[in-house]
């Protein structure tokens, strides 16, 4: 296994790009409305991601409205760009955006809802106990398979659906290391940054020669302890036509695991709901 | 938007002349085109609006608006082109929104005030379905019974669905109603249709209705304006037909829908409206045992009946509250897989439900899940194998929620390994639960059942293993095959009682039945080991549970005796009639 390769300078860095990816999508959150389109959504969360001084993109950023929050009928990846798809009132959305700022990746998802929805609202108070079973297990060093496992099982228990198996790969996460390649900022294909594309590939054959992967799914390329470094986790739950998700790093280092940060609004939210009860 | 035309309407006092039951005609004005209305009884009752189809005009309500004038403020009308109302000039004027408009137009000038029952045959619930399905619908009507007249989109898109996925049932829905629809084609054709009405059909016609209907030829049937109105009639199919079939729209509604299929209807397929629900939530399905036309005209007092039963229900409390007594169903096993399944499929047709399972949290979350669809729902602690439990929770459920309509007896446990291998505690779990947990199940609920009398539909989950053998599977599919048996002689004397009995043979579904399945001679990490490997197969093959709830409840509608529901379940069926010694050949194979 490698060592833990970040220092808490490293850390502070992904921290603030977390905070700040996280910042956007609560902005956009607020400024959306019924009427408004995914391609809009999107738009709006780039300009303001730019603004806030973002260089480049991990992926460029998404939006999925109505049950497309669920990935339902989805047969082509190119389905997972942001459409025309209109909000209208009660429907749930998903925003996930990936900001690079000086090569230090942030990989977020926010799921939200306009007007009265019971199904998200739900699906948003059971998040809660995917966030704390991942920590659970990565920390008691499970392979990487069975926390998937795991994870599948409580879906099965709550009665849910696994919609990140929907991703490229079925992955509920990966890997993310600080971004040192110099291909041309700002430029993607299929959606990827095309310096993330360039990390990718080089971690996925460094990994795949060390019988590990980057990319955390249920198969067989996943059957190793958590690697030590930073994981964009995304545990993305469906309940019929409505989907929800949240994506953040979490920190293996040598020895533990823990999320890189507990200030983010879906933690807020749990903890406002707890405090209301 | 309602669609509905703001046409002026005045009432030109004619009052109607056949004798005792006073009809009252008016005239209302739809778009500029005058519509002929009758009514009868009293107009501060509930207004029902009947519309007929084609080539009728409003006389052939006459039995069913009768019946109805005694309790009811009944009103018909001649629907454009036919009967009194006056005659578009261009075939566009028979679109299917002006039609909607003409229903608006009349319920807006008999009742402004509240909105009104309507009840449609043929054309005529073709085109109700343009009123019902727009915007807002449920504003001005308060229920709708269909017969025989299905919305063209609704049409269009059962059409689409059925060419996307060619199975062999699907295309042979195809054909089948192709061959009942002969006729639209014809009328495509110019010339041809309307010189057939002129030159004798129209004399012809009371033969037709008695020879292939079953309708006795009577005085003033059918009205004197036929040949006209059937000519005129034309213009509906080719207005809309085309259209509304290729290119379908969405359409929903709120409205509460009663459809009436009528079982020897020639025109109609009882297939069409298969997966109606997806279009109305709020779906009551009734049969009837009649023609296309002897529905109305010799059946006349039963559809009223039926008209009668559904105008009474209170719909609008049922659209803000789920109904504290509506159709009840209980399933057992209903913490997990098919159980969860079926439970939340009859949640979302608004039925209440009762889950109970070994597991209560797990029961509870389903009863959670049900609630979000709107419906009432209850959790309880049973172990089905405990004959004394399940009885006391038959009278607890009978005590708390009334007798169930719907008894599923689902809940079951996995065994592999051979007879030999197979040990008598292993053989009397699987037996207990499979077996037993049916019997009680039947037993409690069924007596239940039969003491109330109102009939009721008791569902098995048996399985593919009950008529494939399998020499791995011999303690499991024993029990199954029992099931099977046990359900094919309940049926036989449950049926004077009106309790349907259904046998559900899933196959293949991916659940949790294989994470829990035991296997004969291994423990712990090999039995993990082959739990996982079995899970993995089964979701390999990805059939979900929720098709085969979809099964039950169309089972519970149709009372189908016995389902195989997967493809390798339908297979075997087959396999095992046409070739037992291949069947006993395969049960040699090491599966399972």
């Amino acid at each position: 296994m490698p060592r833990f390769p970040y220092d808490e300078r490293d850390l502070a860095k992904f921290r603030e790009v977390q905070q700040l990816a996280y910042h956007c999508a609560e902005q956009v959150a607020a400024w959306i409305e019924p009427g408004v389109t995914e391609r809009q959504a999107t738009a709006e969360l780039r300009r303001c991601l730019v603004r806030a001084g973002v260089q480049d993109f991990f992926h460029v950023p998404f939006a999925w409205f109505g049950d497309r929050t669920a990935f339902r009928h989805f047969r082509t990846p190119l389905q997972f760009f942001a459409g025309s798809r209109v909000l209208a009132e009660g429907m749930p959305y998903v925003l996930d955006c990936a900001p690079v700022v000086d090569g230090y990746t942030a990989d977020i998802g926010y799921g939200g809802k306009v007007g009265e929805n019971p199904v998200w609202d739900l699906l948003a108070k059971d998040l809660r106990v995917y966030r704390e079973l991942i920590l659970r297990e990565v920390r008691a060093r499970k392979p990487l398979a069975e926390v998937y496992a795991a994870v599948d099982a409580q879906l099965a228990a709550h009665g849910y659906d696994n919609r990140h198996q929907v991703y490229p790969g079925r992955v509920i996460g990966h890997q993310v290391t600080r971004n040192t390649a110099r291909g041309p900022a700002g430029v993607n294909l299929f959606g990827f940054g095309v310096r993330t594309l360039q990390t990718l590939g080089r971690e996925l054959v460094k990994e795949r020669l060390e019988g590990r992967s980057p990319l955390w799914a249920g198969g067989r390329a996943s059957r190793h302890a958590p690697t030590p470094g930073l994981w964009a986790v995304e545990p993305h739950i469906g309940f019929r036509d409505v989907g929800i998700k949240f994506e953040e790093l979490l920190v293996v280092t040598d020895e533990d695991a823990y999320w890189l940060d507990d200030d983010l609004p879906h933690v807020r939210r749990w903890a406002l709901q707890e405090d209301a009860a | 938007m309602t669609g509905r035309s703001n046409g002026t309407h005045g009432t030109d006092g004619t009052h109607g002349t056949d004798g005792t039951d006073a009809t009252r005609r008016r005239t209302v004005d739809s778009g500029g085109l005058a519509l002929a209305v009758y009514e009868q009884g009293d107009p501060a009752r509930p207004t029902v609006l009947l519309v007929h189809g084609y080539p009728d005009d409003h006389s052939v309500w006459d039995d069913v608006a009768a019946d109805l004038a005694a309790d009811h403020h009944v009103v018909r009308y001649d629907t454009r082109g036919s009967g009194a109302s006056g005659v578009p000039a261009a075939r566009e004027d028979y679109r299917l929104e002006l039609l909607g408009q003409d229903l608006y137009a009349v319920a807006d000038a008999v009742s402004p005030d509240r909105p009104v029952h309507v009840v449609a045959h043929d054309w005529g619930s073709v085109q109700a379905w343009e009123a019902v399905t727009a915007p807002g619908a449920y504003r001005r009507i308060a229920s709708y019974t269909t017969m025989s007249g299905p919305c063209l989109d609704h049409m269009g898109h059962w059409i689409r669905h059925r060419l996307r996925r060619p199975t062999p049932r699907h295309l042979s829905q195809l054909l089948r109603q192709g061959a009942h629809s002969w006729y639209i084609a014809l009328f495509q054709l110019p010339v041809l249709a309307p010189a057939a009405w002129k030159l004798g059909l129209a004399r012809l016609w009371p033969r037709v209705l008695r020879d292939l209907e079953a309708v006795r030829p009577r005085p003033g049937h059918p009205q004197a304006t036929l040949a006209k109105d059937a000519v005129h009639g034309i213009e509906l199919y080719r207005a809309n037909m085309r259209p509304r079939v290729r290119a379908p729209r969405e359409r929903h509604t709120e409205v509460p829908v009663q459809l009436i299929t009528l079982q020897r209807d020639h025109y109609v397929a009882d297939f069409l409206s298969e997966g109606l629900e997806r279009w109305v939530p709020r779906l009551t399905r009734r049969t009837l045992d009649a023609t296309h036309w002897s529905a109305l005209l010799e059946k006349g007092p039963a559809v009223a009946a039926l008209v009668r039963e559904f105008t009474a229900r209170d719909h609008t409390a049922a659209r803000q509250e789920p109904s504290a007594a509506g159709e009840l169903v209980v399933v057992t096993g209903g913490g997990s897989g098919i159980g969860r399944a079926t439970a939340l499929a009859f949640a979302d047709r608004g039925t209440r439900v009762v889950v109970c399972d070994r597991d209560l949290p797990a029961a509870r979350r389903t009863a959670e899940l049900c609630e979000l669809s709107g419906a009432k729902a209850a959790a309880y602690r049973v172990d089905v194998s405990d004959g004394a439990a399940v009885d006391a929770f038959a009278r607890q459920v009978a005590a708390d929620h009334g007798v169930p309509d719907v008894v599923v007896n689902n809940a079951g446990i996995g065994h592999s390994g051979t007879f030999l291998e197979t040990t008598e505690e292993e053989w009397r779990r699987v037996l207990d639960v499979n077996l037993w947990g049916v019997i009680h199940g039947c037993r409690a609920f069924g007596q239940l059942m039969v003491e109330r009398g109102t009939g009721g539909h008791l569902v098995n989950l048996a399985s593919a293993a009950a008529y494939l053998p399998a020499k791995r599977l011999a303690a499991y599919a024993t029990s199954k095959s029992a099931v099977l048996m046990l359900s094919d002689c309940l049926r036989a004397e449950l049926a004077p009682h009106r309790i349907g009995v259904s046998a559900i043979c899933p196959g293949i579904v991916n659940t949790d039945i294989t994470r829990t399945t035991t296997f004969s001679g291994l423990h712990d990490d090999a039995l993990a080991a082959k739990q996982a490997k079995v899970s993995k197969l089964y979701a390999r093959r990805g059939f979900p549970p929720e098709k085969v709830a979809a099964e039950i409840l169309r089972a519970v509608r149709t009372r189908k005796p016995v389902v195989p529901v997967t493809f390798e379940a339908k297979a075997a069926r087959l396999l095992g009639r046409l070739s037992p010694g291949l069947l006993r050949l395969l049960a040699r194979v090491n599966a399972g």
